[in-house]
């Protein structure tokens, strides 16, 4: 099994990054609005982001560990 | 404030100390940045300033416990002051590695972040929230062009 692949789907290390993503959404929001109707709609927004963005990155390096390794 | 907690809880444990993450040291080894951005926290953070001063003037962690205090340098190490005998039985930097395996690094990660949201709750007390102003109307922008445009085709007229 490739190896990125599975340090990857060590999920028990990748749930730490759950609470860090949570706190800079809600941060980060509260930075953009009062009310905190807008502020929880914008953390969330916040949050697909940053979890969209990691994903994108695992991608990338997959793909370049399989060029590597090819 | 709960993600600094966390943080500090990760890195450390019952035998070498709470919050061995969190601590000021500057030497040939180990020059510690993540202090600059967990120093965000504020007070919370002081008790490692405490440790780091009585380090470096050659006595023992406050109440000889081991919360926030710096690790025992390398050998080799040209510690300030006089740290290097207050230290001598602190775990090292490679024993805090090697107990706390990955949540060294998660702990430093936390009270990283933790400070440097500390640092935007500020921003934020002291000048509100950062507004961003909305995209507008497309027809308003269409009627705004055209007015421009209109202006520009008329003739200049002279004195």
């Amino acid at each position: 099994m490739e190896p990125l692949l599975a340090a990857a789907l060590s999920i028990n290390q990748l749930w730490y990054a759950v609470p860090l993503i949570v706190a800079v959404s809600l941060v980060y929001a509260a930075t953009r609005h009062e009310e905190m109707g807008p502020i929880l709609h914008h953390a969330v927004h916040i949050g697909v982001w940053i979890v969209g963005f990691m994903a994108v990155v695992f991608a990338i390096l997959l793909a370049m560990w399989w060029w590597v390794s090819s | 404030m709960g993600t600094f907690a966390y943080g500090c809880y990760l890195g450390g444990n019952a035998k070498i100390g709470w919050a061995r993450v969190v601590y000021i040291q500057w030497d040939e080894e180990d020059k510690r940045l993540p202090f600059l951005c967990q120093m965000g926290m504020g007070l919370p953070t002081l008790p490692a300033v405490v440790q780091a001063y009585r380090a470096s003037h050659g006595r023992g962690p406050l109440w000889g416990c081991q919360f926030m205090a710096p690790p025992r340098p390398a050998p080799g190490a040209r510690p300030a002051g006089n740290a290097e005998g207050a230290v001598a039985n602190q775990p090292s930097l490679d024993d805090l590695h090697s107990r706390l395996g990955p949540y060294f690094e998660l702990g430093t990660v936390f009270t990283m972040i933790a400070g440097l949201l500390n640092v935007l709750a500020i921003y934020d007390a002291w000048g509100g929230p950062v507004f961003t102003e909305p995209a507008p109307p497309k027809d308003a922008k269409d009627e705004d062009d055209q007015d421009l445009e209109a202006e520009a085709e008329q003739p200049a007229t002279g004195s």
